[in-house]
């Protein structure tokens, strides 16, 4: 006897899981730059009109498809064409490859954690050299913090060719990531739902693009938990909600960020001011607590003036220390997460408390993020009669975080934040956007407009405003062929793929090229996922066609 | 604006030192007329407090023979104390002296060192000095290497003395022993991992098990009810010749009312 499809208890439950998957690590990393990188609050403007014209109505369509076939996104694609289940293919190899990268962040996000529980922040000092008679020499050239993150947490090797082994801290920490993503998904979707510079064309393109892939289009998770609602539910008004609230999200940690970064370069800055006055208190003898920071200016000007020869021997080691430049200094991604906010961190009060919470709160979009991620892999599984008859749900769960995992591993090499910059990259951003255009195509053209338009009304109760159809029929594609043929030119134009690799000697980044092994991986990566496509639309007219070679004889 | 020399503002301008100790006495008062003459006393005058600010120039031939077992120390009071911080005056530096012999009388062989025997030189206002260690008998420089093990020996005693520490009181080519951070026998982290990791793994462990649990009990029921409804369909097909896909549920299309009435019989 067939088991019914299991359900959210509450519209409420999908809500929440709809947007603890789309509020993410992303919103706290990667927007916060982009408003610096684009002008500030002028970058809403570019977002918010993408949020409207793309984001909304994406979202609006991958909820509606889960809800109205009621399957995972294979499955789902399936029932629209047998030909274009290879788009459900495409979207679980990429919310594979995503998975198997994304957690090492949670993992980080752990070791920090556990970190934080310590007098003094073991960020915020740096360890003595052999014979203790001065800081570790990388430590001094770079920071404390910087340190910490790239000797202590990454054990980072100076190249990508240069493999080193697992190390077992940050592997111990990502074992235990995923035990804690296998404990929140054992239970299925009832777990899983908790109580989530206007002329410049880079703007436009860098709104559209974070719309896209902030909102988690074109991964099969919100296909696969719409396919768990009821059929009745108000799919339109679930869009609207989780995409303004992943929107307001963003902008709100925005702001926090900016002002960690205001904090950051003040601080910064008054110690770069303490440096100079030292360095110029013991060269010219002067004394102790008279060179204060209103007075530095006027000082030096006189030093250089009188004593010029001597002025003039400490003169390249006389920073300018500019408050300006200090904020000037955009970081996104892991560097902002772990080197920016800790360094911040280290420097307020009661510092253990506001690194365990912030921390905290990092695990909590990852692991929210994970939880959509694998969602979008089990649930395209679970479906498949194959598989599901010959083993129990647990049991795949469990198959597909042991294969992530033991994958995983890799970016716990010494080399491994190179390759983690490789698939954070390059794993999800093409494939994404061609998945979501063939969905929207698909949907509209081969499943037809109408007929989906009359299916949805049927569904739930109302009929679809004239504005879904407009932008599920024409704006968004164009939009998203228009973002796919940008990004592609970019691609090429930009010749040979450079990565930037942490020099221990000079204690700072430098930018080196990608061998050439490391360039067919990423060449595997973005073919893998997107080639499915057109391999698995193939596979099926041949199948059909020696079925149908099969089955004319006979009759 | 040129203001001339206040010597009550702290600022001291010492006679430098000449290693050998029959030319000191000479000298001392000769060389403080060569020092005021070479000094350039250049003075700012800032808003309401007139701060005076000394550079004075040190001629680098007074030092001779000796020098390279000479220390240059420098202080900074004013950064540790703020406030309470206290004037450097020659009592001070008598109290310094006091402990550098101190300090050598702990090497073997230098018990006899005397107060007098170190002298200080190129006082400024930083505050900073140089300083050397002397042996009368033999007259000449105690060794830079022996005057530095004393001090590094002695280093927290000084310190305390002046109630500085030693980024505050620096002696230039002595690097001070770092005191390492406290190293727990088990890292901190690795508790807290444990405790975790323990904590996700019964969970984990419990929820498998009433997962198995409960299926045998869900597949025990429905089983019997299932045979008697497969009998029943198969009778019907077979006596009606009516197909029984509508009654599939591949299709996903699932009577809810009915499914939701039997969601909550299961747990019963």
């Amino acid at each position: 006897m067939e088991k019914a499809r299991p359900l959210w208890a509450n519209p409420l439950q999908f809500v929440f899981a709809c947007i603890s998957y789309a509020v993410g690590l992303g919103n706290v990393w990667r927007f916060p730059y982009l408003c610096q990188m684009y002008g500030g609050g002028s970058f809403l403007v570019p977002y918010i009109i993408m949020l409207i014209v793309e984001g909304m109505p994406l979202l609006y369509l991958e909820l509606a498809v889960g809800q109205r076939m009621r399957q995972g996104s294979i499955g789902a694609f399936r029932t629209i064409s047998p030909y274009l289940s290879g788009v459900g293919v495409a979207s679980v190899v990429v919310s594979f490859f995503l998975a198997m990268y994304y957690n090492v962040i949670n993992a980080w996000a752990f070791w920090y954690l556990f970190h934080s529980f310590q007098d003094p922040l073991p960020w915020s000092v740096c360890p003595l050299n052999g014979n203790r008679t001065g800081y570790d020499e990388e430590c001094e050239k770079a920071s404390s913090t910087q340190y910490f993150w790239y000797r202590k947490t990454l054990n980072i090797s100076p190249s990508i060719q240069e493999n080193g082994n697992v190390q077992w801290e940050p592997a111990l920490c990502l074992l235990l990531a995923w035990l804690v993503v296998y404990l929140c998904i054992l239970r299925g979707t009832e777990s899983t739902g908790k109580m989530e510079q206007l002329a410049n064309p880079k703007a436009w393109i860098n709104g559209a693009t974070q719309i896209f892939f902030s909102l988690g289009l074109g991964f099969g998770s919100l296909i696969a938990f719409a396919s768990y609602n009821e059929p009745s539910s108000n799919c339109q008004k679930h869009a609207i909600i989780v995409s303004l609230i992943n929107s307001s999200t963003s902008i709100f940690a925005s702001i926090v960020t900016f002002s960690i970064y205001g904090f950051k370069a003040t601080f910064n800055y008054e110690n770069c001011l303490r440096k100079v006055s030292l360095l110029l208190t013991n060269t010219f003898d002067l004394e102790d607590g008279f060179l204060t920071a209103s007075n530095l200016e006027q000082v030096k000007g006189y030093l250089a003036s009188a004593y010029p020869s001597k002025y003039s021997e400490v003169f390249p080691h006389i920073k300018n220390c500019s408050l300006e430049s200090e904020l000037d200094t955009a970081v996104q991604g892991t560097g902002l997460a772990f080197i920016v906010y800790t360094e911040a961190i280290k420097n307020m009060e009661v510092s253990q408390l506001w690194s365990v919470l912030y921390f905290f709160m990092l695990l909590m979009l990852g692991i929210g993020s994970m939880l959509g991620n694998t969602a979008a892999i089990l649930t395209p599984l679970t479906d498949s009669k194959i598989i599901s008859s010959h083993l129990p749900k647990e049991a795949i769960s469990g198959l597909v975080c042991l294969v992530s995992c033991a994958i995983g591993m890799v970016f716990t090499t010494e080399a491994g934040n190179y390759w983690f910059d490789i698939f954070n990259d390059y794993a999800a951003t093409l494939s994404l956007l061609l998945i979501v255009l063939v969905e929207t195509i698909a949907v509209c053209y081969v499943y037809g407009l109408r007929r989906f338009e009359s299916d949805l009304k049927a569904m739930t109760g109302q009929a679809v405003s004239w504005y879904w159809k407009v932008m599920w029929a024409g704006v968004s594609p164009l939009l998203i062929v228009g973002l796919f043929i940008f990004y592609l030119s970019d691609y090429i134009l930009t010749g040979t793929l450079k990565y930037q690799a942490w020099e221990a000697s000079q204690g700072q980044l430098v930018t080196k090229d990608y061998p050439a092994y490391a360039l067919a991986a990423i060449g595997l990566l973005v073919a893998s996922s997107t080639m499915c496509i057109p391999l698995v639309a193939l596979g099926t007219f041949v199948l059909r066609r020696l079925r149908r070679g099969d089955a004319a004889p006979v009759a | 604006m040129m203001v001339p020399l206040h010597s009550s503002v702290g600022v001291r301008a010492r006679s430098c030192l000449h290693k050998n100790k029959n030319k000191q006495q000479q000298n001392t008062s000769s060389t403080k007329m060569t020092k005021l003459h070479n000094s350039m006393i250049p003075v700012l005058l800032l808003r309401n407090n007139i701060h005076v600010f000394t550079y004075i120039h040190r001629k680098e031939n007074t030092r001779q023979k000796g020098a390279e077992n000479a220390f240059k120390v420098r202080l900074s009071i004013r950064t540790a104390l703020g406030d309470k911080a206290y004037a450097w005056d020659t009592n001070e530096e008598y109290l310094f002296k006091a402990m550098v012999a101190f300090s050598m009388r702990k090497v073997p062989n230098r018990e006899a060192t005397e107060i007098s025997h170190v002298l200080l030189c190129n006082v400024t206002q930083r505050v900073s000095f140089w300083f050397v260690v002397t042996d009368p008998s033999k007259n000449h420089t105690l060794p830079a290497v022996e005057v530095q093990l004393a001090i590094r020996m002695n280093r927290n005693r000084i310190n305390n003395a002046f109630s500085l520490n030693d980024q505050t009181l620096e002696f230039l080519k002595i690097p001070s022993t770092l005191a390492p951070p406290t190293d727990p026998s088990v890292p901190i982290w690795i508790i807290i991992f444990g405790v975790i990791f323990c904590i996700v793994i019964v969970a984990i462990t419990l929820l498998i098990l009433s997962g198995i649990r409960q299926r045998r009990r869900k597949n025990k029921e429905p089983s019997e009810v299932d045979d008697a409804e497969d009998k029943c369909e198969n009778m019907i097909t077979i006596e009606n010749g009516i197909p029984c896909d509508p009654l599939d549920m591949k299709g996903g299309h699932i009577n809810d009312a009915f499914m939701t009435e039997d969601e909550r019989l299961t747990p019963l």
